[in-house]
């Protein structure tokens, strides 16, 4: 850090403000100019293709959870049910079902209708979800394929023929996705402008790891599920473009000088984990409930699986994108999408030992099957192999009604207390 | 199997054999077959002549309804997660699977696509393997995606059971299930032309007892009931003729279906719908992994656990009940089942749209009490009897 250079202190809160707005204020212009719209989801979001084509992207997960984050998602999930679903599907697909029955009128702007919605099957509620879209807009669905972890507890081998196959099938269904936007937008596929992309989401992926890393000192400079959450939004929104990467770059230079300046997200005093997502309808109170203790998320695998996927290894050789856009899109359903998700028990007990972790929260959502239904299972698994301290606890992503302030409270309490006397205690029986 | 001579002898004896949570049939073939390995797989569909072509017993497990309270399961699963995974895990918890030496899990829903990490977890001793069927099935690179995970599975297979998956053998395999098939086919012909010689339970557990023995034994068990059907002494009834739907893969209780059956006909349902998958048989000739596939793709029916734009799901649900012809339909759908939830919207707006009745049950395998569902039944039933009337 060089002394005299202007502070970057704000700048993440700042920025990341700024950029939402802007991409809201894209959507709303978007709507208004009725431009064909792609519909996607974070996990597997093919913005590569889609920005190839300048298509406006809305990403439904995000403008769900701001709802919630608004203290908004409540009428929106209660007109979902009233329209025929149940109290006991994913909360996201309800809140976005009554966005679009209230005219597609959300706090922060006007989403387009969509044109064209694309969804992984790395959620398979993202695949019912389009459907849904699909029903009330007679718009195309396309679903792309991404056979990931089957399994096995070895990664995949890029070279290896089962890979090859996965890869073949993956470039195949990318190339059928072009074919569809062109005849959705009437332009003709770019590849070096496909390259471009790919080099600025590489650019990007540095830079979010960049970040990320910096959460490895002590105190963490900032916090998983606060700043974090930003991080995830604008990784997704703005994957692909030199604004994101820009941002990334500012992040890092900000947390660069907290640590410079000793300052950490809050008076840590315990360093946690994050396995699942947080709750959006009570965002900041879940963070307090924590913090109070002088608890911060110093990671999650929420920053894995919903931050583009950037995981260890992503890079694209854009010599050869397409191909490459495959790989990448498979070793990311391995290593980014699934294993943080079905099989996070190994990334876990490393991020525990090499992030010196106190312990971990494993928060499972009625809404997402997806990220919770292990979760009890992988917390046991680490207690009973690691002696990993973990707390499940359990509430929504954005219904405030599966909120239970004080029995949250009390779990939580617990839980800190026990990391307390924990560290009280002597420690001979600590695996390292 | 099927040691009673009369219908009514068989039919119950299916109806003990499916409920029973400690899979007897499997344990007697095992006890001819000491060397034996079974392959365990999960709803909806597996390719389950791939593991008989490698000698092995292909078993599906859907759960334990109400015959196993769930104690260990809950500990390893969140809360908000439907019964059938969490019995399904208990049966195997409770070594009631512990002849299974590989089980395979289709990714069909969120809950599903976790089970794998949880039987690995659990169950180190197992070979536990996520077979990734296409949602993009109308791609036409699907077909070769397919065969090349079929043939990896396969390889799965074979290195468990010792012996290679020859295309002879699976030949041979694909014509005994086509048999299955046509044999289930034809069930399900008596049940929607005279569905009083072959009631809604009746028919259910004699296909379900398919999913849980011996397919050769099975296809005897079917012709023998298939013969003595027709000479029931049974009459027609003046019932309401109804298509149940949402039984794809957590299974209502056999109560339940029982209530529903005491009240209309239940002249076609998608009940254990994977064992039904392809409206044709599958071909013989040529690559059979290939066919199989194909088959998958090109020559099946529709869940709401598969994507593919060729087959809208509330339009085959009314080609469905149009070819049965009924005059109503029971939509339902198991608690926390996320896809069938979804789908139960798409299917009541287009009953609506075309003016069809029906009626919407949620319902559990383990519930126990049925008098608000049979309430619910009959009082549907009579407002369509007065409507017709």
């Amino acid at each position: 850090m060089t002394t005299g250079a202007p502070s970057r202190i704000g700048i993440i809160r700042n920025e990341g403000r700024r950029l939402m707005e802007r991409w809201w204020t894209e959507m709303t212009a978007a709507d208004e100019a009725q431009r064909p719209t792609a519909y996607v989801f974070v996990m597997g979001s093919l913005d590569e293709i889609l920005r190839v084509f300048d298509l406006p992207i809305n990403y439904p997960e995000i403008t769900s959870l701001q709802t919630a984050v608004r203290g908004r998602s409540l009428p929106l999930l209660q007109a979902a049910e009233g329209y025929g679903y149940s109290p006991d599907i994913c909360g996201y697909v309800k809140a976005d079902v009554g966005l679009q029955l209230q005219d597609r009128r959300h706090p922060n702007g006007r989403v387009p209708k969509p044109a064209l919605a694309i969804a992984t099957n790395m959620c398979n509620t993202y695949i019912k979800w389009a459907e849904i879209w699909e029903q009330m807009y007679r718009c195309p669905v396309f679903v792309l394929d991404l056979p990931a972890w089957r399994g096995d507890r070895a990664a995949p081998d890029p070279r290896g023929g089962a890979f090859r196959h996965d890869r073949r099938y993956v470039e195949g269904q990318l190339r059928d996705l072009i074919t569809l936007c062109e005849r959705l937008t009437g332009k003709r596929f770019d590849i070096d402008r496909l390259r471009e992309v790919l080099a600025e989401v590489n650019r990007m992926a540095g830079a979010y790891h960049a970040v990320l890393a910096l959460n490895r000192h002590r105190p963490a400079p900032f916090s998983a599920i606060r700043e974090g959450v930003v991080f995830q939004g604008i990784s997704n929104l703005y994957r692909g473009t030199p604004e994101g990467t820009r941002f990334f770059e500012l992040a890092a230079d900000e947390l660069r000088e907290r640590i410079h300046r000793g300052m950490g997200a809050l008076e840590e005093k315990y360093r946690l984990l994050l396995s699942g997502t947080t709750c959006y309808a009570a965002l900041r109170r879940f963070a307090e409930l924590f913090e109070e203790w002088g608890g911060v998320f110093v990671h999650s695998t929420y920053m894995l699986f919903a931050g583009g996927g950037f995981a260890s290894g992503f890079e694209y050789d854009v010599a050869r994108p397409l191909e490459s856009l495959a790989e990448m899109l498979l070793l990311s359903a391995w290593r980014g999408f699934s294993t943080p998700m079905f099989f996070a028990q190994d990334w876990l007990a490393e991020t525990v030992r090499d992030w010196a972790v106190d312990g971990i929260c494993f928060h499972g959502v009625k809404s997402c099957r997806t990220t919770s239904t292990g979760l009890p299972d992988v917390r046991e698994w680490l207690r009973t192999r690691y002696d990993i301290p973990g707390l499940f606890i359990q509430s929504d992503l954005v219904d405030p009604r599966l909120w239970s302030d004080a029995q949250l409270k009390n779990r939580i309490d617990a839980f800190i207390e026990s990391l307390a006397a924990r560290r009280a205690a002597p420690a001979p029986t600590r695996l390292a | 199997m099927a040691s009673a001579e009369s219908l009514d002898g068989i039919l119950e004896e299916c109806r003990t054999l499916v409920e029973d949570p400690d899979f007897p049939a499997v344990r007697r073939w095992l006890d001819a077959h000491p060397s034996g390995k079974v392959l365990g797989h999960f709803q909806v569909y597996f390719p389950e002549e791939i593991a008989h072509a490698a000698g092995m017993l292909p078993v599906k497990i859907l759960g334990a309804g109400s015959a196993v309270q769930i104690r260990k399961a809950d500990a390893r699963i969140a809360a908000f997660v439907c019964s059938i995974i969490r019995s399904s895990l208990e049966l195997a918890l409770t070594d009631r699977l512990a002849f299974l030496s590989v089980f395979v899990t289709p990714p069909i829903c969120d809950a599903a696509r976790n089970a794998c990490g949880v039987w690995v977890r659990n169950l180190p001793g197992l070979t536990c393997q996520t077979l990734y069927l296409p949602q993009n099935a109308a791609s036409p690179h699907a077909r070769a995606y397919l065969t090349e995970e079929y043939r990896r599975i396969a390889g799965v297979i074979e290195q468990t059971a010792g012996r290679p998956v020859t295309d002879d053998a699976l030949r041979g395999s694909i014509s005994l299930f086509n048999e299955n098939r046509r044999l289930v086919r034809e069930v399900y012909r008596v049940k929607r032309e005279t569905p009083w010689l072959l009631s809604a339970v009746e028919a259910y557990t004699l296909v379900r007892a398919g999913a849980v023995m011996p397919r050769e034994e099975h296809n005897v068990l079917l012709r023998r009931v298939l013969g003595l059907a027709p000479r029931r002494p049974a009459k027609p009834h003046d019932k309401i003729r109804v298509v149940f739907e949402g039984g794809y893969c957590e299974q209502p209780p056999t109560d339940l279906l029982a209530v529903v059956q005491d009240a209309c006909y239940v002249v076609d349902d998608d009940l254990l719908i994977g064992l039904r998958w392809f409206t044709e048989d599958v071909p013989v000739d040529g690559d059979p992994l290939a066919n199989l596939a194909r088959a998958y793709l090109d020559g099946s029916t529709y869940s709401p656990v598969q994507h593919d734009p060729r087959k809208p799901k509330p339009e085959m649900l009314l080609g469905r009940i149009r070819a049965a012809g009924a005059q109503a339909a029971i939509v339902a759908a198991p608690k926390m089942c996320e896809p069938g939830l979804e789908e139960q919207v798409h299917y009541i707006r287009a009953l609506e749209a075309a003016g069809i009745p029906h009626l919407v049950l949620e319902f559990e395998e383990k519930m126990t009490v049925f008098e608000q569902t049979r309430m619910e039944v009959e009082t549907f039933v009579e407002s369509l009897l007065f409507d017709f009337a």
